[in-house]
């Protein structure tokens, strides 16, 4: 009997990943870890790629795992989990260890997801590991000190993509793969927010009993990236989902479901002016870079809306 | 007086970075990573500035690979990595060794191996830099011990890449990438820079691949009329795929002999005192700072110590080593990592007269240890 998702029962389980980590006051990253880790009540393995989660979690001589835990390289988090989960099953089918309903987790960030640890990821869903690859995307490499990564969007000033006074930001649009790891036709696929928390934990239950390989994109801001305060992460997260730039969906056994509809679509202009990394777009010149969002916004939505039905 | 030349406060990757600028480098394609993401940083903002291209890549595999295609456009072009992103290029190093590409790949050393630890330094990759990718070839190794050093043999380095047509890696660490220090670096005018060579011959003579009678043929860029091939694969000497032992020689043995017959000129080191000393130290990198002040406490204290510092690694400078050992019976050799370049001299100099002192903890070494081995054996 799964643990009901009422906060004061979830509130008396131990966190899996436990305080006194040193990820920066108001990390997304942490808050989807310990939200997705509450979902499941099966033992979980992880393996985690190299970023800002794997490194300050486990800052020398401590870590804040409470379970089975691996770091291998940037790139490789989804390979590595692959052997995990292919070895556990093999002992398990061999009868030399009980079958204990274990879950595999891949933890990774967008670097180690969109760009280096793409090939891996592809590969491991492709083989169908029974196994869960979560992005905790925020958007560029944090870890490093803010380079731009195929997750930053159009016109976020990285320090590999500065905004100056002749090139505004990042030149190219984000790469969109929660589509591309659909379009992989896997047991299932979905995005989601920390700000959605409900929302996030049943897709966490859904992905890791989907009996196959399954992917989230979580969106989780980094407040050193994106520049905005320490306490507005969630509130943050919440304005990217409620004007449509990080819609909630899932898409389960090839349907398409939209789990979370804004009551009102907001202007991505509301997202865009709560953060430093977008502050250059309001400038007189630039600000056809927000239209340009804008219209990537509607045209992505409307994509969505048709996917799912609801138009 | 030249009111051009101006003392700044620079950091070592910025020095590269502005070397490379120096050097007439157009491209850069590289992937973050501690110690070497300032290198990237800074040329995203300065390449645009001077017409060039900052590219940032998926990983170093494809860095690399990109690097590789600007330099067949006609860029002179560079990456810049640390020791994981060096692994995972190695392909493509020998690819460019093979493609005889001119590139430059500048490696920030960290601890390893693997993710090691990232913001330590350490010249653990001294070997993965000699003969990391698989099969044989030449290349050329720079290691720099201070951020003007950066600056100078971050310029060498293109032009050794673009004289001889090889990749050339130079070699950094972390205390030399990441430490600030007040550089005076030469006025542009003063700054030698190599162009790649050009040929006069029609396009339906040309041979990338010519193996006589220079041993560096002319690289032409890929659209300007002149047609040919480049594989990973051996080829003869118009760039086409050969399984023929007459012509999988003449290359070898010419690739080989671009480099060893230009010894003089790619040999970069400084000796002092090496003339009647008793005891020779070797060093480079950030231990060459370390092993030159080592060098001064032993000779205030009347020793006899040699000190020989290299900036190129590889090749090996063994006629400078062996030249100096036949007089001498200690050498020391410190160095951060287990024993890499001591192998060397070893082979050199004979295994008994060699001391080794070796740290790979992430810490630099300490004058003291250096000392110690020093006097220990003079006494």
């Amino acid at each position: 009997m799964a643990t009901k998702l009422i906060p004061k029962e979830l509130a008396k389980r131990p966190d899996r990943l436990s305080p006194g980590h040193r990820l920066c006051a108001g990390c997304g990253a942490s808050i989807v870890v310990r939200q997705m880790l509450a979902a499941i009540d099966a033992p979980v393995v992880i393996a985690n790629a190299t970023g800002c989660l794997e490194v300050a979690t486990t800052i020398y001589p401590y870590t804040a795992w409470r379970v089975p835990w691996m770091h291998n390289a940037f790139e490789n988090a989804a390979s590595t989990i692959t052997g995990i989960e292919a070895a556990y099953r093999s002992l398990v089918r061999q009868g030399k260890i009980p079958e204990q309903n274990v879950k595999f987790i891949a933890f990774g960030g967008d670097g180690g997801t969109y760009d280096i640890g793409l090939q891996a990821l592809s590969g491991a869903v492709e083989r169908g590991h029974q196994f869960l690859y979560v992005c905790y995307n925020n958007e560029a490499y944090m870890n490093t000190g803010i380079q731009r990564s195929s997750a930053t969007p159009l016109g976020a000033h990285t320090t590999t993509s500065p905004a100056g006074e002749v090139i505004p930001g990042k030149q190219q649009k984000r790469k969109d793969l929660t589509m591309i790891m659909a379009a992989h036709d896997i047991p299932y696929v979905a995005q989601a927010a920390p700000s959605q928390w409900r929302d996030l934990m049943q897709k966490t239950r859904k992905a890791v009993d989907c009996g196959g390989a399954a992917f989230m994109n979580v969106l989780a801001s980094c407040n050193r990236g994106w520049r905005h305060a320490t306490d507005e992460t969630v509130e943050l997260t919440q304005l990217a989902v409620d004007t449509c730039y990080w819609p909630l969906y899932e898409v389960e056994n090839g349907q398409w479901r939209l789990t979370y509809k804004p009551k009102e679509k907001l202007p991505v202009e509301e997202w865009l002016k709560r953060q430093g990394r977008f502050r250059h777009l309001f400038r007189p010149e630039n600000r056809h870079l927000i239209d340009e969002l804008q219209a990537e916004v509607d045209r992505r939505w409307e994509r969505l809306l048709r996917l799912c039905g609801e138009t | 007086m030249n009111t051009s030349i101006h003392s700044v406060l620079m950091q070592g990757d910025e020095a590269c970075a502005e070397g490379a600028i120096a050097a007439g480098c157009r491209f850069f394609a590289g992937y973050p990573i501690t110690p070497a993401t300032e290198i990237a940083e800074l040329l995203a903002r300065r390449l645009p500035q001077v017409g060039g291209v900052f590219i940032q890549m998926e990983d170093e595999i494809a860095s690399l690979a990109a690097v590789i295609g600007a330099s067949v456009g006609g860029a002179k072009a560079m990456t810049a990595t640390s020791g994981p992103g060096l692994s995972l290029m190695q392909e493509h190093i020998g690819y460019a060794a093979m493609a005889e590409i001119p590139c430059v790949i500048v490696d920030v050393q960290r601890l390893g191996p693997a993710t090691g630890r990232p913001t330590s330094p350490a010249q653990g990759d001294v070997m993965a830099a000699r003969w990391g990718s698989h099969g044989d070839y030449p290349i050329i190794v720079l290691s720099p011990s201070s951020v003007r050093e950066v600056f100078d043999l971050t310029v060498k380095a293109f032009n050794f890449a673009e004289q001889y047509r090889t990749p050339v890696i130079l070699l950094m660490d972390e205390v030399i990438g990441h430490m600030r220090e007040r550089v005076t670096l030469p006025p542009p005018d003063a700054i030698e820079r190599t162009e790649r060579a050009v040929t006069t011959v029609p396009p339906e003579w040309y041979k990338p691949y010519e193996n006589f009678p220079a041993d560096v043929p002319p690289l032409l860029p890929f659209g300007e009329g002149y047609r040919y091939h480049i594989t990973g694969l051996h080829h003869d000497e118009r760039g086409y795929p050969t399984e023929q032992v007459d012509e999988i020689r003449p290359w070898l043995d010419r690739i080989f002999r671009k480099i060893e017959r230009n010894l003089s000129d790619i040999l970069l080191y400084e000796e002092n005192g090496v003339e009647d000393a008793e005891t020779l130290v070797i060093a480079y990198g950030v231990t060459a700072r370390v092993a030159r002040h080592a060098v001064e406490m032993s000779r205030e204290r009347g020793r006899k110590v040699g000190f020989l510092k290299l900036q190129t690694l590889w090749p090996f400078p063994e006629e400078v080593v062996e030249h100096a050992a036949a007089r001498l019976h200690r050498i020391v050799v410190p160095e951060l990592n287990m024993g890499q370049l001591a192998r060397e001299v070893e082979r050199v100099a004979g295994r008994h007269k060699v001391h080794r002192i070796n740290r790979a903890d992430g810490e630099i070494m300490q004058p003291s240890e250096i000392v110690a081995v020093i006097e220990g054996w003079t006494v």
